[in-house]
């Protein structure tokens, strides 16, 4: 459970594994946003698949990252969310805010 | 009318116990054989009524969060998150989407997730006193098999 981050050309992929609530939220920003500021990626991904659930704490995780990389002039993908997921995700309208991507292959890209 | 089951359960207002509250009431529901997405759906709006008491009523202290979870004849659950902490000013804004008093990390979200995932929200709150938000859903009746 949590979440492990890959850096490749510019790209920082956050893979989110387990459940996604207020609790486990807190720690996913952290390591995220610490490494965000650290690297300045181009490009941030946030890769879903693993992810068995999420609530309403996860759209505050992707809309507070996405302020963040739109501060440094970075930008957001959003990748591979189970549907469960997506149904929370259009609900709040963020499928129209952030790039949404499916079958993005993150693992491949670990070294 | 009587709940044919009910189960009752409290614990400290901690965000380590959100993931228990939502596997509790699942543990519990599962007698009636829910579908995964109905069960999703239950434990989503749960998670969500259970943050609100966290983040919001009980914001900088620690109280306790009471779950009462029902199982009617006519195949519907009803499920009770009460505490006894700030209460609600204004329910009807604390409602709307994307209004939020708990900072840039909150969406908002709380409540319109719950109405949209389950059949019925009833807000009750007494300011200084508390909140209780129950949940109602009827689960789909599917065919028992060997009649």
């Amino acid at each position: 459970m949590g979440i492990r981050l890959i850096w490749k050309d510019g790209t920082l992929t956050g893979l989110l594994s387990g459940e996604i609530d207020h609790h486990t939220a807190k720690e996913m920003r952290e390591e995220i946003d610490g490494t965000v500021e650290k690297m300045r990626p181009e490009r941030l991904v946030l890769d879903f698949s693993e992810v068995q659930f999420m609530d309403s704490s996860g759209i505050g995780l992707i809309m507070g990252r996405y302020k963040l990389m739109q501060a440094l002039g970075g930008r957001v993908v959003v990748a591979n969310m189970p549907e469960k997921v997506e149904r929370i995700v259009s609900l709040a309208g963020l499928d129209k805010l952030a790039k949404v991507e499916r079958g993005v292959v993150s693992h491949e890209t670990e070294e | 009318m009587k709940p044919k089951n009910e189960m009752r359960v409290s614990f400290l207002s901690c965000s380590a116990n959100e993931g228990f509250a939502r596997a509790t009431v699942a543990a519990f529901l599962a007698q009636e054989d829910p579908t995964v997405s109905e069960l999703a759906d239950i434990k989503t709006a749960v998670s969500e009524a259970v943050t609100n008491c966290i983040v919001h009523a009980y914001r900088d202290t620690i109280g306790i969060i009471y779950i009462t979870a029902k199982l009617w004849n006519d195949g519907v659950v009803s499920i009770k998150v009460r505490d006894q902490g700030c209460g609600i000013e204004d329910v009807e804004k604390a409602m709307e989407p994307m209004y939020t008093t708990g900072g840039d990390e909150r969406a908002g979200l709380g409540f319109a997730v719950m109405q949209s995932f389950m059949d019925e929200v009833r807000v009750k709150s007494n300011p200084g006193k508390g909140t209780s938000v129950t949940l109602r859903k009827r689960l789909e009746r599917r065919p028992v098999a060997n009649g």
